[in-house]
């Protein structure tokens, strides 16, 4: 559990006594997203809990990484939750739908949903969601670490002595 | 009078610019007694001040004023505001250069000659020749502390060096060593040995690499013949009814306007900079532009023929630790038509960290084929491809009128296409660079586009005929005889090699000629 995030966090026994919707692998309640095993759990402040999943889910299916957790994703769009995005997120979101025949959370596969975001690849809605995710999802630090870069440095010395030069398997 | 100068003294040497060209020349002319104004736009910072962050560098050091692209190349639809990846500060972007410092080959200044005319490219013969930029070569060299020079030692190979090497090697190529480096092997003029540290892009926080504006500027300033305004963006350059420069009109931090009169005015803001400053100097007397009798200010943009190749291993290389550039295989670059293409290319070590690499392994790219790369980070190794690209008038800066900075002066377009010649050189590097790869064992290889620019040339090309270019041999106008040109955009052609190493020999040899028609009354 991260603390200091500006989604909510809601402790499990809370979770339970709201009406639960499964969508895919969130769980989507009465004005909240969250993970399964309440992780984590986001409260959704002006976008619809069903259109801030679909965008997480969205989220992923531009850069799926398995080994990355949804809360992740959660961080690199939570900004679109505000009063400036929510006609454009609701509307990207309700076209996804149209385009999935009714509900892009409720197609199985990843390859069924990557189908219908290669029809919408060019609009100005995914074209803004992929443009934010680039900075959103892939400049967090803890994210570095699960893809092995090590970041700064210059405050251990460098790596004059730790390993610039360590290859042994050439 | 020491600096700092009067507004009103018409005695000074105004340099806009601080960077390879423009901070050298600054300090070369500031040690001969000379007194200079250099007027920074972007703002000042020390080792102590550089961030080993990617984007909050990129924040921090990048131009990021408006401006415009159009054309094909794919930097116009990937980074259509961000033509180039360049530097707004004290030592322009010798803050951010990687340090390779490699000297021009003596065809390469005889391009027309050597290729012949090529179709739909503009090509000329510098009018200077190897011979006589040696001797600066060997000036700047020294000042840099030019690893493989002077007898000092190169650099140590890193991890992303040795998978290259091994690769080149299986390859057949031969010259393969871990590059000409303007970063420290060894202590060297009271700056440390490199500490493989990497972030050489985000300005070096040991001070290992060479950058004026830890070096030249503060000797220069110690003199008290220099003195260097930073945040002061210079809108328009000035002349008297006979045509002679007079000084510079520029906006300092607060957007107040200010005019420093000038004896000469030396430009050196870059090969997008210059050529807008030149023509939105325009005026009754020269209506398109300053030095333009030619109609070659902005045109012959050149950017390198550039582009970059990853590789992905079974095993780890982590390739972001050490030296970023630190490696060089040079067998490619020569003339040797029979490869389909004229001018030759270098291939250079590289890596990006995760951060970057996201951004420019396939910009726009999306999905699993996208992602699966990136998964493959601390297994990946990576190169530059770097060549040298035709120079093509409809390649060119212009004057963008419908789009204006913040002080209201319309904003530069840059226009830029491939040559084919570029494309068939790109296509063979791709080849030579994705094979070393695979020789070395790679499981995947990336053939990635190029990024914004970083090697800017050509703008204000050096000409022996008036007609064909902006300035002489010297860098002087064609047209007006106390103005200069002083940084990249004076190359008449872009060679292979990295520039840098170039523009520091040309500005130092300019000094010199500066200083002698000073002396003889002749400016």
């Amino acid at each position: 559990m991260k603390k200091g995030n500006a989604y909510l966090l809601m402790s499990r026994r809370e979770l339970l006594t709201r009406s639960l919707v499964i969508g895919g692998s969130l769980v989507i309640g009465a004005g909240f997203v969250s993970a399964p095993d309440a992780a984590w759990a986001m409260e959704a402040q002006h976008l619809k809990p069903k259109t801030l999943a679909t965008l997480i889910q969205l989220a992923r299916d531009i850069y799926p990484h398995d080994q990355i957790g949804d809360e992740f994703y959660v961080n690199a769009i939570k900004g679109y939750d505000s009063k400036d995005h929510v006609e454009a997120i609701e509307a990207g979101i309700e076209d996804l739908n149209k385009k999935a025949g009714g509900d892009y959370l409720g197609l199985g596969w990843e390859d069924q949903r990557v189908a219908v975001l290669r029809q919408v690849e060019d609009t100005a809605f995914f074209q803004m969601i992929r443009g934010g995710l680039v900075t959103g999802l892939y400049n967090q630090k803890p994210v570095w670490a699960i893809f092995g870069y090590e970041g700064e440095s210059f405050s251990k010395g460098g790596y004059i002595n730790r390993g610039f030069n360590d290859i042994n398997w050439l | 009078m020491g600096a700092p100068f009067d507004l009103n003294d018409d005695s000074v040497v105004v340099i806009i610019g601080t960077g390879a060209g423009g901070g050298v020349l600054a300090n070369e002319l500031a040690q001969k007694g000379i007194s200079v104004v250099a007027l920074e736009a972007g703002g000042r910072y020390l080792p102590e001040d550089y961030t080993n962050d990617e984007w909050d560098s990129f924040g921090q050091l990048a131009w990021t004023e408006p401006r415009s692209t159009s054309g094909d190349w794919r930097v116009a639809k990937d980074f259509s505001g961000l033509p180039a990846w360049i530097v707004k500060a004290v030592g322009g972007t010798t803050v951010h250069w990687a340090g390779a410092s490699l000297r021009i080959q003596e065809h390469e200044f005889k391009a027309l000659t050597t290729y012949g005319e090529v179709e739909g490219a503009n090509l000329l013969d510098w009018p200077i020749t190897l011979a006589e930029l040696e001797p600066y070569y060997e000036k700047a060299e020294k000042k840099l502390g030019v690893t493989r020079t002077n007898g000092i030692p190169g650099l140590p190979g890193s991890n992303n060096y040795k998978v290259f090497e091994a690769g080149a090697k299986k390859l057949g190529y031969k010259h393969v060593h871990t590059g000409r480096m303007a970063i420290n092997s060894q202590d060297y003029d009271d700056r440390t040995a490199c500490q493989q540290t990497g972030f050489c892009f985000q300005g070096c926080k040991w001070g290992a690499k060479w950058s004026s504006a830890y070096t030249d500027i503060p000797r220069g300033e110690a003199t008290g013949n220099l003195e260097v305004r930073d945040h002061c963006h210079v809108a328009k350059i000035e002349h008297d009814k006979t045509g002679k420069i007079t000084g510079v009109v520029y906006f300092d931090k607060d957007g107040k306007s200010w005019r420093q009169k000038a004896r000469v005015v030396c430009v050196a803001g870059n090969s997008i900079e210059s050529p807008r400053m030149l023509l939105n100097s325009s005026s009754n007397l020269f209506p398109d532009g300053l030095a333009n009798s030619s109609g070659m200010v902005g045109k012959n943009y050149m950017r390198h023929m550039t582009g970059s190749v990853y590789a992905v291993f079974d095993k780890p290389v982590k390739m972001w630790r050490g030296t970023t550039m630190a490696g060089i295989i040079s067998d490619e670059s020569r003339f040797d038509a029979s490869r389909g293409f004229v001018g030759g290319y270098e291939m250079e070590t590289l890596s990006l960290g995760l951060p970057f690499m996201a951004a420019f392994l396939d910009p726009g790219g999306w999905g699993r084929n996208f992602t699966s790369a990136l998964d493959g980070y601390e297994n990946m190794a990576g190169m530059w491809l770097v060549g040298e690209d035709m120079p093509q008038e409809d390649n060119r800066i212009t004057l963008n009128t419908d789009l204006k900075d913040k002080w209201g002066l319309p904003v530069a377009n840059v226009n830029f296409s491939d040559h084919p010649n570029d494309i068939a050189m790109r296509n063979h590097a791709y080849k030579q660079g994705q094979a070393i790869y695979d020789a070395a064992g790679a499981t995947r290889t990336f053939p990635t586009p190029p990024y914004p620019s970083t090697h800017n040339l050509g703008t204000n090309r050096m000409s022996e005929k008036p007609r064909d270019g902006v300035v002489n041999k010297w860098g002087r106008s064609h047209d007006i005889k106390n103005l200069y040109v002083s940084d990249g955009s004076q190359f008449t052609t872009g060679a292979s090699e990295n520039p840098t190493l170039t523009i520091i020999s040309l500005a130092i040899r300019q000094a010199d000629h500066i200083a002698e028609e000073l002396g003889k009354g002749n400016l």
